[in-house]
């Protein structure tokens, strides 16, 4: 490293905030940072001018955090401005690598969001159809606000994005960890996931799996059953995995790094930390593992009667990574 | 006709937006705040299992998303008509409280609290969480980080993740308390009441002590009378997790107090082409356009509106500290927005009192903390209060409970009307014909807007915070006359 301190950024896209929370989780050793580091650019804690940004040079910043998905004109216009003025540009959390949950929408089209936001949501009062326009046109003058694009993108579906750390948000940890390896100059090659463990939810799981001879003959929704808590001396101890239990969880097909953190409140996995290392599909590769394990005795109308109660699989298999699919978005 | 742009989160975030513009002798003609972003939960939902949705709509804000957690589980609990255990609820209650202290502690010291504790017109590099730290000593900062942290740390023990729990389910929650948990939390919530006395004591001697500032509160700029919503408890006290939903005129009367289910009686929605958030109003009233007082239908959902539309608070310490306030401010209902602030530290005192009640309730750690659905699930409303206000989930499902319909009324979206309104007073507070604009507008202007601490997160996705302002004043032809940001 030189001498000179390092310029970091902090940016949100289409996101929700908690990746900003989620960061300033890492609580006291925001101080180390400061101590290390300049941050150049963070909304919410620190101050700064657009102005500044446009006027900075390229690649002033060493380092920006982006966090959120591309959902309208505007933030697709300021990526590609941070693009430029970031050495290195990591996205940040779910939404900036896969989509996350506003990518849901995608499954949808924009006309059919909007009528039901601004026309046929029960509390509204709309009589004459008024939906918000990019420019309009009121007695003192014109207002504007951005395009609302068709479909939510990864952010590098619209520039070149070094690192990848997903997550929603990412923890407090791992973060930190991601902190530390920029500031040591040790970031691996261009392109890697960062902040995660090399295996799946399942290796850090407070559940165990039995394996042997598990078939699931029904799937279990979670309000609607009770899993089975008791550890099991055979199982060392933990309790027996959700999934063999019946539980559609996508532990089996997703990155570990977050501690499995749901299944320690008993809940299972929605693929927040995005495909398991070398898994190109998140979803393909759930509902293949999941599908494994039905007890089909041979009969393919079994197979599918139970797999059929598997509800709302591409809204499950899917959660956060419409984006990042192969079908990207729903043919409609 | 001139025209001021103050971009709140510039161009740049393009979260929100103001426009001021002038008439001809150089008076504000008129201000409109815009929010340019839209994500479609309300549709999205669609299709998905209802039991998802505390999971998926807890996304709709990464700030308050125990909030939307909290108000989709109560609407899925209605969806299915269960009735739940009385430990279920008190776990709910419990970690909604640990949230609620942690966010106001968030917003006072850090985001709203700084005008005060550092002066309206400090220097803008001190007027943030280093100048709060410096003008109230060092450790107050250690104080700050652990309330925070140890609040997500009761999120984390209760919902497996500290920022997005994941526990609240139709019928209760997924995980019961144990002994060892109880005991860390019960050790929480006892330094979250010191917290509160010590909060308590800073607004006192940092702003009450001060009569400029009291009488900064009482000016006219900030004074705007309108409805004012909150949750009630059945003796009419706040509470933030459950209760029938009160509004109260700007004369003090009650004008309805209406059961979760029957919102659609009181609240509709009004959509203007300019802005992607929908301005909620007093369906009896009207939509009168934006204009407040008793014709109008405008109403406010925030700390001070919760505070005026109850009768008080349920704890001792909250209770002292809000007839204080009544009688310091002149009665009720207080029509002040940076009285907000004060009322802000009073709820704070009082989540981390009801905490500690809850936590050292003997039914706490029981073991029926969830109930199993019997019946169809059809239709149902949860309603909560977001730090930011009134928070509305109303769900429809087919007989397998799949979602058909979701409709959604947010804490930030309610106050829509009030901040476009507030905005525009505080700018005619300051900009008058003949006068130069300066630094002063950005920050009187932006004290109006940073008193609802308004959360774009929850309305459309970005940070409360300190936001650096780019003012732009034209002249008829569009000529620059004046740039200033800070």
């Amino acid at each position: 490293m030189s001498d000179k301190k390092l310029k970091l950024g902090l940016y949100w896209g289409a996101s929700c905030g908690g990746c900003d929370i989620s960061t300033l989780e890492i609580a006291e050793n925001i101080l180390k940072v400061i101590e290390v580091a300049d941050i150049v650019l963070w909304p919410c804690v620190v101050d700064f001018k657009y102005e500044d940004v446009k006027n900075y040079p390229d690649g002033y910043m060493d380092v920006c955090l982006w966090n959120g998905g591309i959902r309208n004109s505007e933030t697709k216009e300021i990526a590609e401005l941070i693009r430029k003025k970031s050495k290195v540009l990591v996205a940040y959390g779910a939404c900036s690598s896969f989509g996350g949950i506003p990518a849901l929408a995608n499954l949808y089209t924009k006309e059919s969001i909007f009528e039901r936001a601004y026309k046929t949501t029960e509390s509204t009062d709309n009589p004459q159809g008024i939906l918000p326009q990019t420019s309009v046109k009121m007695p003192e003058g014109e207002l504007h606000i951005p395009e609302f694009y068709g479909s939510v993108y990864r952010l590098n579906d619209v520039v070149d994005v070094d690192y990848f750390m997903p997550g929603c948000p990412p923890t407090a940890k791992q973060t930190w960890s991601v902190i530390q390896a920029i500031v040591a100059g040790k970031l691996p090659p261009k392109g890697s996931v960062v902040g995660v463990g090399d295996k799946t939810v399942c290796d850090e799981c407070p559940f165990e799996k039995k394996t042997e001879g598990v078939r699931i003959e029904r799937f279990k929704r979670p309000h609607l059953d009770r899993p089975d808590l008791t550890p099991k001396p055979e199982l060392k101890n933990k309790p027996q995995c959700l999934l063999e239990q019946g539980f559609v969880c996508v532990g089996s097909a997703t990155r570990s790094g977050c501690e499995a953190q749901c299944l320690k409140a008993n809940m299972p996995c929605r693929g927040c930390y995005g495909p398991a290392k070398d898994v190109e599909d998140q979803g393909s590769k759930a509902a293949a593992a999941i599908g494994s394990l039905i007890d089909t005795q041979g009969n393919e109308k079994r197979g599918e009667e139970i797999a059929a109660q598997i509800v709302d699989p591409v809204g499950t298999f899917y959660r956060f990574g419409v984006s990042n699919s192969l079908l990207r978005r729903a043919k409609i | 006709m001139k025209r001021i742009s103050i971009d709140p989160v510039t161009r740049l975030e393009g979260h929100g937006k103001i426009e001021i513009f002038l008439d001809d002798k150089g008076d504000v003609a008129n201000a409109y705040f815009q929010v340019p972003e839209l994500r479609g939960f309300e549709k999205f939902a669609e299709g998905r299992p209802v039991e998802e949705l505390p999971r998926i709509t807890s996304r709709i804000c990464g700030v308050c998303p125990e909030a939307h957690m909290m108000a989709a589980a109560k609407a899925c609990d209605a969806v299915y008509g269960i009735e739940l255990p009385s430990t279920a609820k008190k776990l709910r209650e419990l970690q909604y409280s640990a949230f609620f202290l942690g966010d106001h502690t968030t917003h006072f010291y850090a985001l709203g609290g700084p005008d005060f504790v550092c002066g309206p017109d400090a220097p803008k590099a001190e007027r943030n969480i280093v100048g709060v730290i410096k003008k109230v000593g060092v450790e107050v900062g250690g104080k700050v980080i652990k309330t925070r942290r140890e609040c997500h740390e009761v999120a984390q023990i209760l919902g497996g993740k500290p920022v997005t729990p994941v526990n609240a389910i139709p019928g209760g929650m997924s995980k019961g308390l144990n002994k060892e948990e109880r005991d860390r939390i019960e050790k929480i919530a006892r330094d979250g009441v010191e917290f509160g006395k010590f909060t308590l004591k800073v607004f006192e001697d940092i702003v009450l002590k001060n009569k400029a500032y009291v009488d900064l509160i009482l000016s006219d700029p900030y004074t705007f009378p309108t409805y004012y919503m909150g949750l009630v408890d059945a003796n009419n006290k706040v509470n933030f997790y459950d209760g029938k939903v009160r509004v109260v005129g700007p004369d003090g009367k009650e004008h309805c107090k209406y059961q979760p289910h029957e919102y659609r009686e009181f609240v509709a929605e009004h959509v203007e082409p300019w802005t992607y958030l929908k301005f909620p109003y007093l369906k009896k009233i009207g939509w009168k356009g934006f204009t407040g007082g008793l014709e109008s239908g405008v109403y406010q959902a925030t700390p001070l509106s919760r505070l005026n539309a109850a009768d008080g608070m349920a704890t001792p310490l909250a209770q002292a500290e809000y007839e204080k306030m009544y009688k310091t401010l002149g009665g009720k209902p207080v029509k002040h927005n940076l009285a907000m602030h004060w009322a802000r530290v009073i709820e704070l005192t009082y989540a981390a009192e009801r905490l500690l009640q809850l936590v050292t309730d003997p039914e706490i750690t029981g073991p029926d903390y969830r109930a199993l659905p019997t019946k169809i699930p059809t239709e149902g409303v949860g309603i909560v209060e977001a730090p930011r206000g009134t928070l509305t989930h109303h769900y429809w499902t087919d007989e397998n409970g799949i979602v058909t319909k979701a409709n959604l009324i947010v804490g930030t979206t309610n106050n829509h009307a009030p901040i476009c309104m507030s905005i525009k007073k505080a700018a005619q507070g300051v900009i008058k014909a003949g006068k130069p604009v300066t630094d002063a507008l950005l920050n009187m202007v932006e004290m109006s807007f940073r008193s609802y601490d308004p959360c774009y997160g929850c309305a459309t996705h970005s940070l409360p915070g300190e936001m650096p302002l780019e003012v732009t004043v034209y002249d008829k032809d569009r000529n620059v006359l004046h740039k200033l940001t800070r």
